[in-house]
């Protein structure tokens, strides 16, 4: 399925683009995550597990259980420090 | 009825948000209101200036949320929510939130929960320009025990 991936901060920076279409056979965002950490260099750096990374489906928070939906918009980000 | 979530780049004014918060209704008794600011120093260095990003339309949403908890929770009349992104300046406002109910306890708790919720939970990220050059800034455990303190576990850090 065609789904669409943002990255944000200093996962952003060190993938060098802030989104990237996928057609991926991925059904969950941890086989999603395990594609993306065989993609490049910098994804396998930035999106190592270990690493804190927080990720959101649709724009909602959500672990890697979750399942991605046709045309779904995933993101990848370090924790947030707003306020 | 006025927004209760904005992100926007200029800064805003508190008396003005408040009194349209309290929108001339007199059941309202306790106004309160949080206002961050850009401190020029953090984990040791000097800041000389900040950039806030984060991810439009999932920050509005995820705020959005918040506020609607806090209703659920308090016996609150209204939120507000202010945040800005961008490059920022210590002496900077950042945030506000701001919380009108009946009487004052239920707007410093609700006034609470909504900056340990953002704090937390909004998709919002610092990165400071120090001496030693330019730095993400690290969430802070202290922070996700502050949610915790109200039930909600959702460890960001």
């Amino acid at each position: 399925m065609k789904i669409t991936i943002r990255y944000f901060a200093s996962i952003r920076e060190a993938i060098g683009q802030g989104s990237e279409s996928r057609d991926t056979v991925a059904m969950r965002l941890s086989d999603l995550r395990n594609e993306l950490l065989a993609a490049s260099p910098a994804h396998a750096a930035s999106l190592a597990r270990g690493k804190s990374v927080r990720m959101a489906i649709d724009q909602v928070m959500t672990d890697e259980s979750a399942l991605l939906t046709e045309g779904c918009e995933v993101a990848f980000f370090p924790p947030v420090t707003g306020g | 009825m006025a927004a209760r979530v904005s992100i926007q780049t200029g800064d805003f004014n508190l008396a003005d948000e408040v009194e349209a918060l309290r929108q001339g209704d007199k059941h309202v008794g306790a106004v309160c209101t949080f206002t961050g600011t850009v401190r020029d120093r953090n984990d040791g260095l000097t800041v000389s200036s900040m950039e806030l990003e984060h991810y439009p339309g999932m920050t509005e949403k995820a705020i959005e949320a918040m506020v609607d908890e806090a209703l659920a929770r308090f016996d609150i009349f209204a939120a507000r929510v202010v945040h800005r992104v961008g490059l920022l300046q210590p002496l900077d406002q950042v945030v506000l939130v701001a919380v009108t109910s009946a009487h004052r306890g239920e707007s410093f708790r609700a006034c609470e929960f909504l900056m340990d919720y953002l704090k937390t939970q909004a998709p919002f990220w610092k990165k400071e320009v120090t001496p030693e050059g330019a730095r993400w800034v690290d969430a802070r455990v202290s922070d996700d025990a502050a949610l915790a303190r109200w039930g909600i576990s959702a460890p960001n850090a």
